[in-house]
């Protein structure tokens, strides 16, 4: 039987062999070395004395936060009161759907909409206010990048607050807490959990869009994506482009640690 | 269960049988057919009727694949998967091919129609003596304007894109080299800087000219000026002619002051498995009447002075395309710098994007 086991095992081994834990390790490999496969910390030290870079990392932290802090604003709400709602499966297929089509086309689709002649621009002249430049400005990314995530962010929050038994909501509110403590005392910390998945798969990512800040951004935003697809298209400097990929990956672990860590101590709060 | 079972061996009989025709396919295509000939060529960059005509010609079966950038290009001619005989890069692509040792010598003897070709078109740095390459089309690196929004003729120089009344209008080539070498011009150096101090007072003008950047685009370019989306563009020939077969209010303008000359070329590289037929190819292409034909197709300058006689004048006296002596003895070539230098002005741009705005 543990024969039998190990043996359906096999596929999903040989899949995270080949497609994880091989390439980390060839990163990995590329950010040590220099081009003539030397053993080098030189990457590093360049990456953390050009400032350059280090403006590109705040960049994308900045940026990838104010993405997922608009989105959870966004979604927790609409999270909430969706759990409120009759047709609830419909509701979510309607905020699901937009996932099912393709992220090219929905960037193309906002380029269209916020262009010189779009139907934002069409709408401002109504009132006789000239074009404004709307595509290409951070404004334009964020407000992108926010619809694109906004379905990852309220999915995981709805499922944590349907899973809240009303009763404790009604209790608090038979003990007489206010409706503000008890979202913060009852509603918030229960459903913290959503929150926390929802955060992790919208910051992660937001750390490296790379296509939007191509697209709608017009190259104005700069993150550490951009820097990669130089090093490794471009320049074919493929040990500092690996070394920034292994400076992205260090983030991301470390944005991970820090989420789950408030999840086990929400467990001791209770 | 039993469904479940026939409905994979179903599919995987499905796919095996696709994947043998695919196969099929291709080998009948790429097979090492002594009398076939595989170009491989950037897309839409050929008339497909001249491919028949040759083919009538001289019997040979042609096929024809195309690759979207010259790195692309690279990678599957170094890993010579396809017996490719004939292919079309751009000139600092000859240059990395040649030291890669991925080229083979041309027989000069064999293509004679070399002799219709422009005398300041051969001898470039990238190939001192046109050993490997025959220029196939060239162009320049200019600006593209709106005259919905600019008054024609207002815009001649690099130094007029610094212009304050152009504030949030122009779209820049995400390319280094281009966009610092405009910027190397425009202060009156070579394009082919490699000193630091220089190319670091490049980009401290091209700093300056942040404000007035709208983005940093390549490919998207031509939908946004076509679309009027934008007044000024800073692209390469073949793209605005592209761009002004779509939007006749568009222009275009290489400034006098220099610019960049490039050049896509014929090469034979080591892959050849029909090299007579390469070397037949390449010099029927050059016969007058053939590049005359060619180029009214694809639109792009060519170098065959005999054939530039034979186009018609609106297309051969048009200044925007076939620039006058006296500009055109300001263009310069790239020379590969080397990746260390390269990297460097690949660094400087991208301090540039991130801090210019």
């Amino acid at each position: 039987m543990k024969n039998k086991k190990m043996f359906f095992m096999i596929p999903y081994l040989l899949w995270i062999i080949l497609f994880v834990i091989l390439p980390i390790l060839l990163i990995l490999w590329y950010s040590f070395t220099d081009s003539s496969n030397t053993f080098t910390l030189k990457n590093y030290v360049e990456f953390f004395r050009n400032g350059t870079f280090l403006k590109m990392m705040l960049n994308s932290f900045w940026y990838a936060f104010l993405i997922t802090f608009l989105t959870l604003i966004i979604s927790y709400p609409a999270a909430y009161f969706l759990t409120k709602m009759k047709n609830q499966q419909l509701w979510l297929l309607l905020i699901i759907l937009p996932t099912w089509i393709n992220l090219l086309l929905k960037a193309y689709a906002f380029i269209g909409i916020l262009g010189n002649d779009g139907l934002v621009n069409k709408f401002l002249r109504l009132f006789g206010i000239g074009p404004v430049n709307i595509l290409f400005t951070d404004f334009a990314f964020i407000f992108v990048a926010t619809y694109i995530e906004i379905p990852f962010m309220i999915l995981p929050i709805f499922n944590a607050i349907k899973e809240i038994n009303p009763a404790v909501i009604q209790a608090s509110e038979d003990l007489g807490a206010s409706k503000w403590q008890t979202f913060r005392y009852v509603l918030w910390p229960l459903s913290r959990p959503g929150v926390e998945s929802g955060v992790q798969a919208i910051f992660i990512p937001s750390l490296s869009l790379f296509m939007l800040t191509r697209l709608i951004g017009g190259n104005r935003v700069i993150t550490l994506g951009t820097a990669i697809e130089e090093y490794f298209m471009t320049t074919m400097n493929w040990n500092m482009g690996a070394t920034i990929g292994v400076v992205l990956i260090v983030l991301m672990v470390i944005v991970m640690l820090i989420t789950s860590r408030k999840a086990r101590r929400k467990k001791v709060d209770l | 269960m039993k469904k479940v079972i026939a409905a994979i061996t179903a599919i995987l009989i499905a796919c095996a049988g696709l994947w043998g025709l695919a196969h099929h396919l291709e080998k009948s295509a790429t097979g090492g057919n002594k009398q076939s000939l595989i170009i491989y060529n950037w897309g839409d960059y050929l008339d497909p009727q001249l491919i028949k005509k040759f083919e009538k010609q001289t019997g040979y079966h042609v096929v024809y694949e195309t690759f979207d950038s010259n790195e692309a290009m690279y990678t599957k001619i170094k890993q010579g998967g396809t017996a490719y005989d004939v292919t079309i890069p751009s000139e600092y692509m000859v240059t990395k091919m040649r030291k890669a040792h991925l080229l083979d010598r041309l027989d000069q003897r064999q293509i004679p129609n070399m002799k219709y070709i422009g005398k300041s078109f051969l001898h470039k740095s990238f190939d001192q003596n046109n050993d490997y390459s025959v220029p196939y089309f060239w162009g320049t690196l200019g600006i593209v304007y709106n005259d919905k929004f600019i008054k024609k003729g207002s815009i001649k120089t690099w130094n007029d894109l610094w212009r304050k009344k152009y504030r949030h209008q122009i779209l820049l080539v995400d390319s280094a080299r281009d966009a610092m070498g405009m910027a190397l011009v425009s202060l009156g150096y070579s394009m082919n800087t490699s000193s630091s101090i220089k190319l670091h007072l490049a980009q401290t003008k091209l700093n300056s000219l942040g404000p007035n950047i709208k983005a940093i685009i390549s490919d998207e370019m031509k939908m946004y000026l076509v679309q009027n989306e934008a007044a000024i563009g800073v692209t390469w020939s073949g793209e605005a002619h592209e761009m002004m077969e779509q939007n006749p209010h568009l222009h275009y303008v290489v400034p006098k002051q220099g610019s960049n000359l490039w050049f896509d070329n014929f090469v034979i590289p080591k892959t050849v498995q029909n090299k007579k037929a390469a070397l037949k190819f390449i010099n029927f292409m050059l016969e007058p009447k053939n590049a005359a034909q060619n180029a009214e197709y694809v639109g792009y300058a060519t170098p065959n002075i005999a054939a530039q006689k034979l186009l018609p004048k609106k297309v051969s006296d048009n200044r925007q395309f076939y620039p006058a002596q006296s500009t055109l003895k300001n263009l310069q070539v790239f020379k590969d710098l080397g990746p260390k230098k390269m990297q460097e002005y690949n660094d400087l741009f991208l301090e540039f994007k991130m801090y210019a705005r």
